[in-house]
């Protein structure tokens, strides 16, 4: 196993290697320039050129990416076009938001979708199914914006019970942190607790059917022992494949929910440097996106062996 | 059950609320310095109020940095960091003297030196500036606390240079910062001005914090615009920005901020029916939207199309798309704004109404040959996204043929400074909006520069309204320099230089607990006093 991670992780290598020379490429085709952000709308051009020389925007694309690739290397990913300020600084300063944000809606979508489909399965075609069945397909159907701004007309405008907006760090004490990060938590937990009870309730159901499922009830097992010790753990791959797939979209996610409650992530970042042209820092985001992306991929693989010991690497 | 269901619900909902009122307070505990948290109308990510000519970054200059001097309401010249000047006979000859007890925010003493090197860096990036220093024989520092300043002629563009609005102002730093590269951006943010930059805090396009400057002598005389006492009565003051202007509406209404520095038209219903939130106009001079041809290419390398399609445009058409109450805008057709000094109408018959029939036939006399008109059409900015969609509507009934293209700002920039026909990624309009503080007069407004090719997107070649600009820099008399605007206005529009599109003010909303909030073109922070 641990042959198969660290040849894994080596594989990473050139995949990154390969994101890092396509985002490099296609941000210096698109259109859009820096030095334009930089001096302001009514910019003579001969401002503009003055700009683009002092940050080495007028060099050759290949010398800028050597140099870029230098500054890799040596663990920089460079600085900010407009703020000036070091990209890996910008990057510290906004994950925690993001995991925070990340790690709260897969914990909460797994407490409460996992139940929720193996109960759905468990009443499978009477009313309690039907129930869990519409909601799902409300939380899926519904874009995350939407319930936002339910939640926070309900539970921040009407009820006053949280803020509108706004995020503390944990260092500042777990209530601010937890209290300004509820509603988040709840309005983007929506479309995956949807399509992760419907994922379970499926695979349950497969499992159900299946001969040692007849077996455990023929022995007297409890209900509870059938549903959750043996339907539950042979239905763990494709509900696990699910989450993986989620914890990986919600990189892309957290964008609009880190927009409308205004926290400061990494969603936002990367929407205001592709806005600005701001390629150092969209550079160094594609990179971490995609290293995040691999890890998590490999993270549900080694967890397949665990859950179902006849996957073997 | 039902009877007991509902006291316990409430009682459930009452304990729920106090204990998050009590986890709130127990936040919000030793937050005593007194803080206005402000959302601006965009995150502060260029600091250098002088490399660039953003209006969040001019705001940002005028929290920390200070002039020499300002602009009062009445477009009066006053003085701020200056104490006394003299003016020599010839007018060719200035010596500023700067007032008693002015410091940095390190604590060193604000020396004519440092104002020189500022006025320096200036002049290299700001369009004032630039046509000021060939007309200026020398500048130095005469001792710690005086400036001179030698003419080769007398100009009224030093003193209007050296107090001017908006944008770039021409702020005094130390010397050692300032004499940073014009190019290149400054990497310390020192100033003399009512507030310190807080740069433990600043997260680019996120937060900025100012700190009251407690070293700070404000003048005596009342505040009005950056002119007067710089007077500053809270602690600390700090901007955020949020990408989500309904948040940000929410935020206000909920007490969470004090401060919106502009509130989206279609989003003032909300806050209009607020009884803790006050809806003011500050900005009251406001902004003017406008579009400019390509003259380099065809069509628009026809005068005649050029003025077909001022013609066909209505400005109520599309001041009503972009602002909708008309209580927020006006049609306007001077090229220096309806309410600056050198407001003119000439041209009111041809830019405002919108005549398609009139259009339609100077077309047809322009021998038009069918040639597609591309419109640069940004999605992604509120308040220039509907021009594009209004112009295009009117050339099209007036029988142009039009090609309106998406696409982001950002490419709207780039694709705007290329001067190659259309069939090679050229464009032929582009819209945008400019603040009226900066595009006052000839030497700030930049869409009436009309130096061909080394002028601004658009490149329009009229020698006659260069001459004028040149003559307006070494007019001293305000009737003289009324009468070089004036023709200034009425070649602008003959030739379609520039198509105003009328002119809007977008309110601000803030909390009832803060007073004192000043009127002015820029956004200030002096003299506001917040309730506990």
């Amino acid at each position: 196993m641990l042959a198969y991670i660290a040849r894994r992780l080596l594989a990473t290598l050139p995949v990154m290697a390969m994101v890092a020379v396509v985002v490099f490429a296609i941000l210096r085709l698109t259109p859009g320039d820096p030095a334009a952000i930089i001096a302001g709308d009514d910019a003579t051009n001969d401002k503009l050129a003055l700009i683009r020389s002092s940050m080495g925007l007028d060099l050759p694309i290949h010398e800028q990416f050597i140099h870029w690739v230098g500054q890799l290397f040596r663990g920089d990913l460079g600085v900010s076009l407009l703020s000036g300020t070091p990209v890996l600084g910008m990057i510290a300063d906004r994950v925690g938001p993001s995991l925070a944000l990340g790690i709260g809606t897969i914990v909460l979508t797994v407490i409460i979708a996992i139940p929720l489909g193996v109960i759905a399965a468990w009443k499978q075609g009477r009313l309690l199914d039907r129930t869990i069945m519409v909601f799902s397909v409300f939380g899926f159907s519904v874009p995350t914006f939407v319930i936002a701004y339910l939640l926070i007309y309900l539970l921040a405008i009407q009820l006053g019970w949280f803020p509108v907006q706004g995020y503390r760090p944990l260092s500042g004490g777990f209530w601010p942190f937890v209290h300004r990060l509820w509603l988040p938590i709840l309005a983007l937990s929506a479309v995956y607790v949807a399509l992760i009870a419907r994922i379970t309730r499926s695979s349950v159901i497969e499992v159900m059917n299946e001969d040692f499922i007849r077996t455990a009830r023929a022995k007297g097992a409890r209900e509870s022992v059938v549903l959750m010790k043996h339907a539950l753990r042979n239905a763990a791959v494709p509900i696990l494949t699910v989450i993986g797939i989620g914890v990986a979209s919600l990189i892309s996610g957290v964008v609009v929910t880190e927009t409308v409650f205004n926290l400061p992530g990494l969603g936002r970042l990367v929407v205001e440097a592709v806005l600005a042209r701001d390629y150092p820092v969209i550079q160094g985001l594609i990179l971490l996106f995609s290293f995040i992306y691999i890890f998590i991929n490999l993270t549900v693989d080694v967890l397949y062996s665990v859950f179902d010991p006849r996957i073997r690497y | 059950m039902s009877i007991k269901s509902k006291p316990l619900r409430a009682f459930s909902v009452t304990s729920l609320r106090a204990a998050l009122a009590i986890g709130a307070l127990a936040w919000g505990a030793g937050a005593g310095a007194q803080t206005i948290t402000a959302v601006m109308q965009s995150g502060l990510r260029v600091v250098d109020p002088i490399l660039s000519t953003a209006f969040i970054t001019r705001n940002h200059g005028y929290m920390i940095y200070d002039t020499l001097f300002g602009t009062d309401s009445n477009y009066k010249i006053q003085p701020q960091m200056v104490d006394k000047w003299d003016v020599s006979a010839d007018k060719k000859t200035y010596v500023f003297t700067l007032r008693d007890g002015l410091k940095w925010h390190d604590g060193a003493a604000v020396e004519a030196e440092d104002c020189v090197a500022s006025i320096k860096r200036w002049a290299k990036n700001d369009a004032a500036g630039q046509l000021l220093m060939p007309m200026v024989a020398e500048i130095k520092a005469l001792d710690a606390k005086r400036i001179q300043v030698v003419l080769t002629e007398p100009t009224g563009l030093l003193m209007e240079g050296l107090s001017k609005l908006s944008s770039s102002p021409a702020f005094m730093m130390p010397k050692r910062i300032a004499e940073t590269p014009a190019s290149e951006a400054v990497k310390e943010f020192i100033g003399s001005g009512p507030f310190k930059f807080v740069a433990s805090e600043f997260k680019p396009g996120l937060n900025v914090v100012y700190e009251k400057n407690r070293d700070y002598v404000p003048r005596s005389e009342p505040s009005s615009w950056t002119a007067g006492g710089k007077v500053v009565n809270v602690d600390k003051v700090q901007w955020v920005s949020m990408p989500d202007q309904m948040t940000a509406v929410n935020a206000l209404m909920n007490g969470e901020v004090d401060y919106m520095e502009q509130v989206p038209f279609d989003l003032l219903p909300l806050v209009q029916g607020n009884n803790k939130v006050k809806v003011d106009t500050l900005d009251r001079l406001g902004s003017w939207t406008y579009y400019r041809f390509n003259h380099l290419q065809p069509p628009f390398n026809n005068k005649k199309v050029r003025q077909a399609a001022l013609h066909a445009v209505s400005q109520e058409r599309v001041l009503k798309a972009l602002v909708g109450d008309a209580k927020f805008y006006k049609t306007c057709a001077a090229v220096f704004g309806c309410g600056n000094p050198y407001a003119n109408t000439y041209g009111e018959d041809i830019v405002v109404p919108g005549n398609i029939e009139k259009a339609k036939a100077l077309l047809k006399e322009s021998g038009y040959d069918g040639t597609p008109v591309v419109i640069l059409h940004p999605t992604d900015i509120a308040i220039s996204a509907a021009q594009p969609v209004v112009i295009a509507d009117a050339l099209r009934k007036a029988g142009f043929t039009v090609d309106l293209k998406a696409m982001d700002w950002q490419t709207v920039v780039t694709l705007r400074s290329n001067q190659k026909p259309v069939s090679e990624g050229g464009w032929s309009i582009f819209s945008t909006y400019s603040n009226l503080a900066t595009s006052g007069d000839p030497v700030g407004n930049s869409t009436i520069a009309s130096a061909g090719k080394k002028s601004w997107a658009g490149w329009p070649d009229v020698p006659e309204i260069e001459a004028l600009r040149l003559q307006f820099t070494k007019a001293t008399d305000v009737a003289e320099r009324k009468e070089i605007t004036a023709k200034i206005q009425k070649l602008a529009i003959d030739e379609g230089v520039v198509g105003p599109l009328g002119q809007f003010v977008i309110p601000a909303a803030y909390s009832t607990k803060l007073t004192g909030v000043l009127d002015s073109p820029v956004t200030v922070f002096w003299n506001i006093k917040k309730a506990p």
